[in-house]
Formats: structure tokens, C-alpha cells, sequence
């Protein structure tokens, strides 16, 4: 940036026009980059297609549902201004506690009804660390990253302890129909997820606890004195990110028949990676949902791309967390050409 | 001013105490509808205490606030404005990420349908904001762009606009002019007249002499918590203001 240019701003829209287009739609080619390149690898090394392949694309879906269920919860956190590290073990613990009550109420009441009770029981319980969460940043005022991290550690523990330290088999009809069944050829997981998705953008795009959550993130202070009840949206945050990964550890324990404590140990990462590679700023004040989509999809084209292309799976690992950091530096480079504007 | 009316605000021997330290005693302040007062003083005059007071940011050790005639008690912030007493922030006031309707609206979003899901009319919310600031004569090309995109003095014209659509009747503005540039200044200071001729009172609180008799119809000084003089701007000079202030 020129020296004048900084002394007299002109307005941000000559400015950078087109560096604002690319960086606005970023995520939509880094994902396009992305599948141009596994094609062409894999047009190359095995004369298959990658793209092509149904199998790899309902692959891909049933891959990201997990993360994304995460994610989107975590959309709101994030936008909020906040952070949420339980997510990955809430999840692990939700998978748990669907098990045991489906277990433990299937015999008597069948696999619908004894389903239903068990997602009832489950998303409630689902719903505590994050009310705890919630009081705990909106109330006692501790940071979202400690308060969080705090319960990290203790949903992992319950989790284990619910689950004896190791996996809970779960039988029950209607929830491996969940985990597993299709609807005109899309997977059960898929669908639900849309909808969860359809939901969770209605309310962050379109209502006023959506608006609010951008004006907390934005300036909280700002928030407070229009008189926007910034405590309380700051709880139903982290219970609806909490519920979220609720949601996420049900369908996985649909999926595998089973619940593991560990079952959303590595998606705390996916979850934050969709979210700031979908364009929202870990500043808060601004995300989207259909970008945490487009994030979501590009973490599980990476991770299915790099497994389909055989690479040791734990360069997933190392591949989203380099995405992260890429996605958060030019979110802060943006950031300051922003003030440059003003 | 205009001393047959009654006044808009008027605040009787007010006093405050912060431990040891008398912030305020028996300080009496009148505004009256479309003046323009200035509030000055050294720091820790007990203007800000004042102008929290009034408020509602904390209620008064004793002395009472009467308000359109009649004797209120101000719970709190919120309270003061849902009676029209508005404060303007410079930095507290917008969220940088929301554009200038949805500031305007921020806390009393209107809802419409949409086939039969409740949902914030942004397109309602535009529009008046925009009719708002065009009866201030504040132009802004385009309403849709987060406020980050604007200028120091034209989010400060879009916090003073929003006042304004929410009936404000007295509007505090705290160092409005600070930090902005000449052209700005010149623009909040014709946007102070603009309220003024609508019948809003306004408290001034500056450190600049130059706009307190620039913008001001009446000067009050504060000295160590307690009314140390007060003057009709047309009749005063700075040099006795200072006097007055320094003591």
C-alpha cells in the first residue's frame, strides 16, 4: 500500500474492489482449487475420476456432517465474538448418553418411541455444558477460550466415566436407520444436517436473535445499550453450540451402532477450521452459515482427498490446521485495510 | 433562552458522593426545549458525573431530576431512554459490522413474514433510517454497507440520527467533536442546530472553547462538584469562562 493512498483514503470500494471480491469469495475458489486439483491427481496417478465418482461425493457428505454439525453451532459462537473448545466432547458425550438410553428404554418402549426418548434425554443433556459454559462467560465473566477449555476437560472425563472407558453398543432399529438409511439415494445424516443447517441459517440470518449475536460480536458494548440482553443471547449461544454437537454425537452413534466418548475428539478442529475458512473473523462479527458450508466442505474434500490419494492420514491433521492459520492471517490483513479506509 | 417556557430537564441540588470525594454538591442544571448547553469544566469537575446522573447510569446521593414537569426517578439507562433522555457515545454507540438501518433499528428490530416464518423487515428498517437522515440532511450514498465503511463524524451522525428516531427529547453528547476532522465537526455542529430548531435539548460537553460558543446557547461551568457560574453564551467571553472553570 502507497503512502498516499494511506493519507488521503479513498473510498474502500475503488480501493479494493477486486481484492475485496476475492477475498469475499475466497472460500468458494480455495474449494473449486481444491477439486480441480484432486481431479487432475487423480486423473493422473490412477485415470479415475474424483469428482465423478458418486461414491466419493455421498463419501464427502457423510464425511462433513459431523464437522459441520459442530461448526455450525460454533458459526454463532464465533460471530458472537467467542470460542467454544467443548464441542468435540460434548459430542463424544452425547454418543454416549443416546446409547445408554436407548439401551436402557428400546425393550420397553420399541425402537421409535424408545429413540425419541433417548434424543430428548440426550439433547437436554447436551444442552448443560453449554448453559454452563454460557454462565460461566456471561455471568462470571471468564474468557470464552478458558471457560470452555475448562469444560473441555470435564465433558471428556464424564463422557469416559458415563461410558466405563470404553465404547457403548447401542441397538436400536430406528437410530442405525438414522445413522445409516437412505431417502431417494441421500443418506439420512445428510438430510437431517440440511435441515439442522436450513434451521440454524433461518435464525442467524433472519431473526433477531441472529442480529443480535452479529451486534455482540460486533460491539458489545454497543449491544448493552440498545438494550439487547447480551447475557442472556450469550448463554443460548453456547447451549445452541452445545445442542448442535448434541446433534452431531447422536447421529454418530447412529452411524457406528455405537457410543465413544473419543467420537468428536477431532472435529474441534474441523469444526473452527470450517468456520474461519468460511470467512468469519475469530474477532467476531461476522461468519455466515452458508460459508461454514462451503469451510466444512473444504476440510472434507482435503481430509477424503488427501485419504484418496494415499497419503498417511494424519497429514489431514497438518493440512486443516495450516488452513486455519492461512484463513485467520488474511481475515487480519483485511482487518487492516479496513481501518486503513477509515 | 427562552425563560417563559418550562423547562425540558431541570435537576435540583443534586449531590453525589464517591467514598470521600463530594463529585457533586447541590448542583441545580436546567435545559429547556431546542437550547443548546454547553457543560464545561476541568476534569473532575463532576461533569460527567452530572450527565450520568441525568442518565440514569446512577441515581443521585439527593437533590431530585424533574423531567417534562414532572419529578422522575431514573432506574437506569434504559429507563432515561425510554423517557427521551439519549446519550450520543463517540465509541460505544454502533456496531461496525451491522449497516446504518440495522443500527438505527439495533434492540427494536421490526418483524414481517415471510410465508408465515417471522423475520427482521430489513428492507423497512432502510428506509426509515434513510427518511431519519435525510430530515437531518445527512447524506449517506448508500445505507447497506456495514458502518465501518463510514467516517468518525458520519456514524456520529448516524448515532445522533438513531436518537432522533426514537423520539429523543434531550440528547447528551460527550466530546462530540473530538476526533473528528474540520469538515466533520462543521457538520455534527450544523446537525446540533438541526435538532435544536426540532425542539431537542441538548447538553454540550466539550473541551474546546472554540465549539462550546460556536454550537452553545448557554454555558454552565462546573468547579470541584459544584455550579461555579453560568453565563448566556452571546453575553460571555472565553476569558471568563476560563476564569471560571480554573476558579
Amino acid at each position: 500500500m502507497s503512502a498516499p493512498a494511506a493519507a488521503h483514503p479513498r473510498p474502500a470500494e475503488q480501493q479494493s474492489n477486486w481484492i475485496g471480491w476475492i477475498a469475499a469469495a475466497r472460500a468458494w475458489l480455495f474449494l473449486i482449487v481444491l477439486i480441480v486439483g484432486f481431479e487432475v491427481w487423480s486423473q493422473i496417478a490412477f485415470q479415475a475420476t474424483f469428482v465423478g465418482n458418486l461414491f466419493n461425493i455421498s463419501s464427502i457428505a457423510v464425511f462433513a456432517v459431523a464437522p459441520l454439525l459442530l461448526a455450525i453451532g460454533q458459526t454463532f459462537v464465533i460471530i458472537s465474538g467467542g470460542i467454544d473448545l467443548s464441542v468435540g466432547f460434548t459430542m463424544g458425550f452425547a454418543a454416549v448418553i443416546v446409547s445408554h438410553v436407548a439401551n436402557l428404554v428400546t425393550p420397553s418402549l420399541g425402537p421409535v418411541l424408545g429413540l425419541l426418548v433417548a434424543v430428548v434425554v440426550t439433547v437436554a443433556a447436551s444442552a448443560l455444558p453449554g448453559l454452563v459454559n454460557g454462565l460461566l462467560i456471561a455471568r462470571l465473566r471468564v474468557p470464552p477460550f478458558i471457560g470452555t477449555l475448562g469444560m473441555y476437560g470435564v465433558v471428556r472425563g464424564v463422557a469416559y466415566l458415563l461410558a466405563g472407558g470404553t465404547t457403548v453398543p447401542v441397538a436400536n432399529d430406528a437410530l442405525s436407520y438414522i445413522g445409516n438409511g437412505t431417502i431417494i439415494g441421500i443418506p439420512v445424516v445428510v438430510l437431517l444436517t440440511a435441515l439442522a443447517m436450513l434451521v440454524l441459517h433461518y435464525l442467524l440470518s433472519q431473526t433477531r436473535f441472529g442480529q443480535y449475536t452479529y451486534a455482540v460480536g460486533g460491539n458489545r458494548a454497543a449491544a448493552v445499550r440498545a438494550g439487547i440482553n447480551v447475557r442472556r443471547v450469550t448463554v443460548l449461544l453456547y447451549i445452541l453450540s452445545a445442542v448442535c454437537a448434541g446433534i452431531g454425537g447422536i447421529l454418530y452413534a447412529g452411524r457406528f451402532s455405537a457410543g465413544a466418548a473419543q467420537a468428536g475428539e477431532p472435529l474441534l478442529l474441523d469444526s473452527i477450521a470450517a468456520v474461519v475458512i468460511g470467512g468469519a473473523s475469530l474477532f467476531g462479527g461476522s461468519g455466515t452459515i452458508v460459508g461454514t458450508l462451503i469451510g466444512a466442505l473444504i476440510v472434507a474434500v482435503i481430509e477424503y482427498g488427501l485419504v484418496f490419494i494415499n497419503v498417511e492420514p494424519f497429514w489431514q491433521f497438518v493440512a486443516v490446521g495450516i488452513v486455519i492459520i492461512i484463513s485467520v492471517l488474511v481475515d487480519q490483513s483485511q482487518r487492516k485495510g479496513g481501518r486503513v479506509d477509515e | 433562552m427562552n425563560d417563559m417556557a418550562a423547562p425540558l430537564l431541570e435537576a435540583r441540588k443534586i449531590s453525589k458522593r464517591f467514598g470521600g470525594v463530594h463529585a457533586l454538591e447541590d448542583v441545580d442544571f436546567r435545559l429547556y426545549p431546542g437550547e443548546v448547553v454547553a457543560l464545561a469544566g476541568d476534569n473532575g469537575a463532576g461533569k460527567s458525573t452530572l450527565t450520568k446522573i441525568i442518565s440514569g447510569v446512577f441515581p443521585p446521593d439527593s437533590g431530585e431530576i424533574a423531567f417534562d414537569g414532572s419529578h422522575v426517578v431514573l432506574a437506569n439507562p434504559q429507563d432515561a431512554r425510554t423517557r427521551g433522555i439519549e446519550t450520543i457515545y463517540q465509541d460505544l454507540a454502533l456496531a461496525d459490522n451491522l449497516d446504518v438501518g440495522a443500527n438505527v433499528f439495533l434492540g427494536r428490530e421490526p418483524m414481517t413474514r415471510w410465508f408465515g416464518l417471522p423475520v427482521i423487515d430489513r428492507k423497512r428498517m432502510r428506509a426509515e433510517a434513510a427518511r431519519t437522515l435525510d430530515m437531518l440532511d445527512i447524506g449517506l450514498d448508500r445505507l447497506d454497507r456495514p458502518v465501518r465503511a463510514l467516517s468518525g463524524g458520519q456514524r456520529q451522525c448516524v448515532a445522533i440520527g438513531r436518537a432522533l428516531h426514537w423520539q429523543a427529547k434531550v440528547m447528551i453528547m460527550d466530546e462530540p467533536t473530538a476526533a473528528l476532522g474540520v469538515p466533520e465537526q462543521r457538520k455534527v455542529l450544523a446537525l446540533i442546530q438541526s435538532l435544536k430548531a426540532r425542539g431537542v435539548g441538548i447538553v454540550f460537553i466539550s473541551h474546546n472553547l472554540h465549539d462550546i460558543f460556536a454550537a452553545s446557547d448557554r454555558i454552565v461551568v462546573l468547579r470541584r462538584g459544584i455550579n461555579a457560574g453560568e453565563r448566556t453564551t452571546a453575553q460571555a467571553n472565553p476569558d471568563e469562562i476560563v476564569r471560571m472553570m480554573v476558579g
